[in-house]
């Protein structure tokens, strides 16, 4: 097969994160730079070095503002990835292909987010009049992420038979996680099946814990090449392989206009992250599975090929997702019970289990899928060490 | 009760809107392929060309999906939760949906079918409410 230009090539070599919490002092603008400030620590690369930049098109802090606040040399490559959270590993993949063609040396890339009050829920504020696709949906009460959720989650019982005791085993898995990690939202919480069940519905058939969790955070990744990478002082985390997907009837954010929404977008970022890379499901050892709610983690079992489509329920039984199953998930507790950076918490996290040092860590761990949302157009990454 | 209006001026979907406002559900045919398509967009994914005429749909169609909102809604919202919201297959042109919600009567609220009557492949039959000056939504109202 034809060699892929970024496989190996790039390595995250430095993490910075801020503190998860509610209702933060600093302004989404500073918890970037406290992010980014960090990871360059981590990376033990002065700020004057860092010429590219990558992010989400939805970030408010502009390259410009990181720049000046920070320091940095001059800016020769910057990049946005699109579609909301589907952007997320979508980052880092433009970053490393900043590095290979030579645009950049030292590229850093970042998500922060600060939604802890409700009124910083984006669907508050939904206009009077709508356009586009939302035309369609939010004038009958289809407004929140959770309302198209459990629009999909209730056809997707409907043509596998699986149940909300489905659900309850990748919210436990998270909960599980996050109990071990200090930092973690949920750290203190533990989450069993009767309290699981006794959430209130926010969009029946989804309950309280079936959705992420709404924090103010920010995080960053700082990436060079491979070989600079060696000079760094962690152990180098390459990218091992890259992929987006978009399917013909995508729509935010369940596709249910097209022809078969279960054939979701991660169909398609599977088949390119997988064309090139020497992991497969079969033999990828630990994953952090896009969890703003909790049917999407079941879809992406199947669409990234842990099980066959219709599978997925009956794959997460068993223990299978929590730390000694066949694949434990989202080790850091995920966007249901960490924090929500739009997925990034998932790529720090990844960085974690490849360098050996998660709170949750798979023994001997080689590889790590990472993957950005399945509704929205995605992204996902293999990160291995 | 809904202050949740769609824009209808925009170029490729105020036909759409225009049938609405006469009691008529449409839905676009290419008048290279004939295939039927929904939401509407100027070009036909099959065929790849332009050209489309809006054709009149029977009404009919059945539940292909639904969930019930709970608080926290917009305040337009609120005070019908628990409702039901729905994706309509159109019997005449699967596997074409729209989106809505239920209504008992064609002047009942959005919370007036019983959660225990919602099931997937109930069948229903629009109804359109004038909602503003330019605007008739299209409800779906349960038939037996
Ligand atoms: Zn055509």
């Amino acid at each position: 097969m034809e060699p892929s230009i970024i496989k190996d090539r790039v390595a995250i070599v430095g993490i910075g994160e801020t503190r998860v919490g509610k209702a933060l002092q600093a302004s989404e603008q500073e918890l970037t730079c406290q992010a980014i400030a960090a990871a360059l620590a981590d990376a033990g690369i002065d700020p004057k070095e860092v010429d590219g930049l990558s992010s989400f098109s939805i970030e408010t802090t502009d390259e410009e503002a990181v720049s000046r606040n920070l320091g940095l040399g001059d800016l020769t490559y910057f990049v946005r990835s699109p579609h909301g959270g589907g952007g997320g590993c979508a980052t880092v993949g433009y970053a490393a292909m900043g590095l290979v063609t030579g645009q950049a040396r030292v590229t850093v890339a970042w998500r922060a987010r600060k939604r802890s009050k409700p009124e910083q829920r984006p669907w508050m504020g939904t206009a009077p009049r709508v356009k586009d696709r939302l035309m369609w949906t939010n004038p009958f009460g289809i407004i929140r992420p959770v309302d198209e959720l459990a629009l999909f989650f209730r056809r997707y019982m409907h043509e596998w038979g699986a149940t909300r005791e489905h659900l309850c085993n990748i919210a436990m898995a998270c909960r599980a996680h996050a109990n071990r990690k200090p930092e973690s939202i949920m750290y203190g919480r533990t989450l069993d099946r009767d309290t699981y069940f006794s959430g209130r519905w926010i969009c029946d058939p989804l309950s309280l814990y079936d959705c992420c969790l709404e924090t103010d955070l920010a995080q960053a990744v700082v990436m060079v090449s491979a070989d600079r990478a060696k000079d760094c002082p962690n152990k180098p985390v390459y990218l091992h392989s890259f992929g987006q997907g978009i399917t013909i009837d995508s729509g935010m954010l369940g596709s249910l206009f097209g022809v078969n929404p279960m054939h979701t977008q991660g169909y398609i970022a599977a088949e390119m992250l997988y064309r090139y890379s020497d992991f497969k499901a079969s033999n990828i050892d630990v994953a952090q599975l896009y969890d703003s709610f909790t049917p999407w983690v079941l879809q992406q079992l199947e669409s990234y090929g842990f099980c066959k489509p219709g599978e997925a329920g009956s794959f997460s039984e068993n223990g299978t997702l929590e730390l000694g199953g066949r694949l434990p998930i989202n080790t850091g507790g995920g966007s249901l019970s960490d924090g929500y950076s739009h997925g990034y918490n998932h790529i720090i996290e990844g960085v974690k289990q490849m360098r050996g040092t998660s709170t949750a860590q798979v023994a001997d761990a080689q590889s790590c899928l990472i993957t950005s949302s399945d509704g929205a157009p995605t992204s996902a990454i293999i990160l291995r060490n | 009760m809904a202050e949740v209006l769609p824009k209808t001026d925009d170029e490729d979907t105020e036909g759409f809107w225009k049938a609405a406002k006469q009691g008529r559900l449409v839905v676009q045919k290419c008048t290279s392929c004939g295939e039927a398509r929904f939401p509407p967009h100027p070009y036909c994914g099959k065929c790849r060309k332009t050209g489309h005429e809006w054709i009149d749909c029977s009404g009919y169609g059945r539940v292909w999906t639904y969930a019930f909102v709970y608080k926290p809604m917009l305040p337009a919202f609120e005070a019908y939760t628990p409702f039901p919201i729905v994706y309509v297959e159109l019997e005449d042109h699967p596997p074409l949906r729209l989106a809505g919600n239920l209504v008992a009567t064609p002047d009942a609220d959005i919370n007036s079918v019983d959660q225990d009557r919602v099931k997937i492949g109930l069948r229903v039959k629009v109804v359109f409410r004038d909602r503003a000056e330019d605007v008739a939504l299209p409800y779906w109202m349960p038939v037996e």
